[in-house]
């Protein structure tokens, strides 16, 4: 327990370091993420996140599976963005065999995946109320993510786990009645934002504990590969829809909200700036909706031709990416995955460093990681 | 109607057996208002709380809490000190609980009518904090020592303001008395409005922001921030040493300090101008009413607010607060000097 | 386009009125009614296609054991055995098939992801709706065929798809169209192309695809199952388009 006793300075008091883990079960870190931290008193001399808790081997079994059975089990590494997860495999596959998708595909999935994108925010803008104390946040911001998901149940079948991306498009088409309920759902989430602003973005409180509180300077972010928002928070402007488009993104009007120090309060205005621009898209989205096939020319049996070839895409946490090698078979010879939340918590000893143990809440709330998605 | 109400509080062993009910009535009046904070906070929250349990809107959740607190595993930890552990809930209820004894609830409904009766609430309402440290320190738990740390911190802090605002109101009345503040109040500026209105509304939301912090309510409920600490002092507690010593405990110490704030600064059992005097509505209602809408405002709080950090919360209290409240007894002084009183 | 938004405006000192907003907030929703779905006396109506429980049509099953093998968790039991039916004729081969003596689903192990209703081939797997079939024992939790044939009666029929859903089911006879709809630029050629094809069959597509669409809401008018409805829509369309008439 005790590591070192030492003097602090002439007439000060003799303290003792202390070794506290917070975790793996703990109600902070929300899934079995454990963080070691060295206390002098509140203040945290050093904390290291210890991560593999949660290791349930994706990658090997990617290559025990076909592309159906990987698209239902990429959406469960992380398990706040099904969809968002999906997509880049499936693309992947579609430019290793030339598949062309059809237009109406490429739009139901931008449409999918920004809801999908909508639902993780609102889900970390609530828990980071939460994980401050403040209790209401999380209530109001599942009252529209309810909302969302069901009009994604409608079209998936599924509220968290949705399995629909397919090689060449789509599972299905949407049913009638999606493009009303999205838009239900969208008006509500819009009209229901300047609620979350006001009670948690406008509190004083709020302000007190995340403003300048667990600064990510940019160059040691891009120095840990940190992506999506949190990279956004601390000012660089880096989304992979907008610097290396995919499916039909570059057809759509949508701003990057970029913060300007990269403080906890940054990287949550950051994330609740993102749903509005969602929104956006997916007005946009469903507005230019074509009809046509959900599926392309896709053969009934898949096998991919040899070839190796790197897919990736804006995940609501930052950039995902899919490494994939193929030796002809129905199944990946290898599918390395790149998740964003395991590079963005592999900065968190850096921003510990000389917090109050309180602000270590918020840092870690505002690092916005899944726990699936870390260790996979 | 009013006579007969007034014969009914004259009789002395009806005042007794009043003065009992108070005191046994405390341990049910913390399962209503448990249930009371459930159902406000869900509205707050959009939801509904508890629907089913007794049939009307839940109203026994908190009951059944209780049978099912009594009826889990006591766990003792085995590097516990068992015989400090195990008095915790005691002494954390215990303080709680005294407040009663001097608070005037109506005429002459006050179980000792002490001189120094502010000053005994004072001393009584710290009382707990010592539970909380014995719990912290009995436990052998990291959690549990560094909230108990925080909540002792956190007592200093507030102590003070609480007892400089109390400090404008006995300059005001005249008496360290909770009986004769009351009385104070009844022909305050000339129409027997309380001491809320004029320097009284500062002193107010300074003593209610105190006892929220004394509370550990949120904002102010570091000691048990259950993102950081889990349940801080009580980490190690379960079954009914737990209920007693957080839920039980917090919320007497609510309707405590309610009810003090209610005789400091509401006019007790005196309704809220002269005017309405009239009124067949006995002291005790009053009191009540008066009651209620302070712990409605401290349930409202704590549904709205995220916490706060505890060095923030000492800066708060210290650089704000405790100047506010020297001002507030200038004012009140200076006041008092020029004969607005 | 890459418009940048910076420096929030709700990082300036607002003194107070931060906190007097929140209170406004609780306040509107303590006032306001609540959301919430008072779940076991009511119940949310949910999409046909969510997946609650899979129902099996035992009579549709020929114990090709597709989707006990595409399975993602092998969460399928499925026992058979062959029998063979007398010829009809004398002296020809005696007719083999599958007998089903087992099919159970382990809902303990069950990820939920659908392959097995995607891949049988003979529709004898449908997704329920229904999720109230939680147990006590993990044992309960494997649905024997009894159970698996009791949930055939809650399954909805599918809903009707997007108006502008033109997939591989429609390729017959909406393709003509997708083309018209989905390639606005190059309007006139794709119509003009499509023109003499269906001159050829006898009648216009457009009156082709009139005859479906009526045919189609006057099935639905009556109450029938919206896939009977496509059936007999899709029948009609291709009668007009031959030229013949149907049974009445």
């Amino acid at each position: 327990m005790v590591t070192e006793a030492r003097l602090t300075g002439a007439g000060e008091l003799r303290t003792e370091e202390m070794v506290l883990n917070i975790g793996p079960q703990h109600p902070a870190t929300h899934g079995v993420l454990r963080v070691r931290v060295l206390l002098d008193g509140e203040r945290i001399i050093e904390g290291e996140p210890i991560i593999g808790y949660m290791h349930r081997g994706h990658e090997k079994l990617l290559e025990q599976r076909d592309f159906r059975q990987i698209t239902n089990l990429l959406s469960r590494m992380d398990w706040l963005s099904g969809i968002n997860n999906e997509i880049p495999a499936s693309v992947a596959v579609e430019k290793l065999m030339e598949i062309e998708v059809p237009r109406r595909a490429q739009y139901l999935r931008v449409i999918l995946a920004e809801m999908n994108r909508i639902m993780n925010h609102l889900m970390f803008t609530g828990s980071f109320g939460l994980e401050l104390g403040a209790t209401t946040p999380v209530m109001y911001a599942f009252r529209e993510r309810e909302e969302l998901s069901t009009a994604m149940e409608m079209v998936t079948g599924g509220r968290m786990h949705f399995g629909f991306i397919r090689p060449g498009g789509l599972k299905e088409d949407v049913p009638r009645g999606f493009v009303e309920a999205t838009r239900k759902a969208i008006r509500q989430l819009v009209a229901a934002i300047p609620t979350y602003e006001d009670l948690l973005a406008g509190n004083e409180i709020f302000k007190q504990r995340t403003v300048g509180v667990g600064i990510l300077p940019a160059d040691l972010a891009l120095d840990h590969g940190v992506s999506g928002p949190l990279l956004r928070g601390s000012g660089v402007s880096y989304d992979v829809r907008k610097a290396d488009p995919y499916l039909v993104y570059d057809e759509f009007d949508f701003d990057v909200p970029l913060g300007a120090t990269g403080d906890s309060f940054d990287r949550y205005w950051v994330l609740i700036q993102e749903m509005k621009e969602s929104a956006k898209i997916i007005e946009q989205a469903l507005d230019g909706l074509p009809s046509g096939s959900h599926l392309g020319q896709v053969p009934k049996k898949l096998s991919l031709p040899k070839g190796e070839i790197y897919s990736r895409a804006e995940n609501p946490l930052g950039e995902l990416g899919y490494y994939l090698i193929s030796d002809g078979d129905a199944k990946p010879y290898r599918m390395k995955v790149r998740t964003p939340s395991f590079s963005n918590v592999s900065v968190i000893p850096h921003m510990l460093r000389g917090l109050y143990l309180p602000d270590m809440i918020a840092v870690l709330g505002s690092m916005f990681f899944v726990v699936g998605d870390i260790d996979r | 109607m009013t006579e007969i109400l007034q014969d009914i509080f004259a009789n002395d062993f009806v005042i007794l057996g009043l003065k009992v009910g108070v005191l046994l009535i405390l341990l049910p009046a913390t399962l209503v208002l448990g249930w009371v904070e459930l159902k406000l906070g869900a509205h707050m929250q959009h939801r509904v709380g508890p629907m089913y349990p007794g049939g009307f809107h839940g109203w026994a959740q908190t009951l059944a809490d209780g049978i099912k607190f009594v009826m889990k595993e006591d766990i003792i930890p085995k590097a516990a000190d068992k015989f400090v552990f195990s008095l915790v809930p005691f002494i954390t209820m215990l303080g709680s609980a005294l407040i009663f004894v001097v608070v005037p609830i109506g005429p002459k409904l006050v179980i000792e009518d002490l001189d120094v009766g502010i000053f005994y609430v004072m001393a009584a309402s710290s009382i707990g904090v010592i539970g909380v440290l014995m719990a912290g320190w009995s436990s052998a738990n990291k959690y549990s020592l560094m909230g108990a740390l925080r909540a002792a911190a956190q007592l200093i802090a507030y102590e003070l303001p609480l007892v400089l605002t109390a400090v404008a109101i006995v300059m005001q009345a005249n008496s360290m008395s909770l009986v004769d503040i009351v009385e104070a109040q009844r022909n305050y500026l000339g129409i027997g409005l309380p001491f809320l209105v004029g320097p009284g509304l500062l002193g107010f939301f300074i003593f209610l922001t105190a006892s929220t912090a004394e509370l550990t309510r949120p904002p102010f409920d570091m000691p048990v921030a259950e993102a950081e600490l889990i349940t801080g002092p009580f980490t190690e507690y379960t079954g009914i040493r737990f209920a007693f010593s957080l839920f039980a405990a917090e919320y007497i110490s609510m309707i405590g300090l309610a009810a003090v704030a209610t005789t400091l600064f509401l006019g007790g059992y005196l309704p809220p101008i002269k005017a309405l005097s009239g009124l067949p509505v006995p002291g005790p209602l009053w009191f009540m009413a008066k009651m209620s809408t302070i712990l409605f405002l401290l349930i409202w709080v704590r549904w709205t607010y995220p916490r706060l950090r505890e060095d923030q919360l000492q800066k708060f209290a210290w650089k704000v607060l405790i100047p506010l409240s020297l001002v507030n007894i200038f004012v009140t002084g200076a006041l008092k000097l020029t004969a607005w009183f | 386009m890459d418009q940048l938004i910076e420096s929030p405006s709700h990082k300036r000192t607002t003194y107070g009125t931060g906190l007097l907003k929140g209170l406004a907030i609780t306040m509107r929703h303590l006032l306001s009614r609540s959301v919430t779905v008072h779940y076991p006396d009511e119940r949310d109506v949910l999409p046909s296609r969510s997946r609650g429980v899979i129902a099996l049509k035992t009579e549709n099953c020929t114990v090709c054991m597709l989707c006990a093998r595409e399975c993602p968790d092998w969460c399928i039991y499925i026992e058979g055995h062959k029998e063979s039916r007398q010829p009809a004729v004398e002296g020809k081969r005696a007719k083999k098939f599958n007998v089903l003596d087992r099919f159970a689903i382990d809902y303990a192990l069950c990820m939920y992801c659908g392959i097995c209703v995607e891949v049988c081939p003979y529709d004898a797997l449908f997704w329920s709706p229904e999720y109230e079939y939680a147990e006590h024992d993990i044992v309960e939790l494997t649905h024997e065929i009894d159970r698996l044939n009791g949930w055939m009666y809650k399954v909805l029929p599918p809903v009707p798809l997007d108006e502008g859903a033109m997939g591989p089911e429609f390729k017959v006879a909406a393709l003509p169209a997708a083309a018209a709809i989905s390639a606005p630029v190059v309007e006139a050629a794709p119509v003009a192309e499509a023109a003499p094809v269906a001159e050829s069959a006898g009648v216009s597509d457009e009156e082709a695809a009139a005859v479906r669409t009526k045919v189609y809401e006057e099935e639905m008018a009556k109450g029938s199952d919206p896939r009977v409805a496509e059936g007999r829509a899709k029948a009609a369309e291709m009668r007009a388009r031959k030229g013949t008439k149907g049974p009445g």
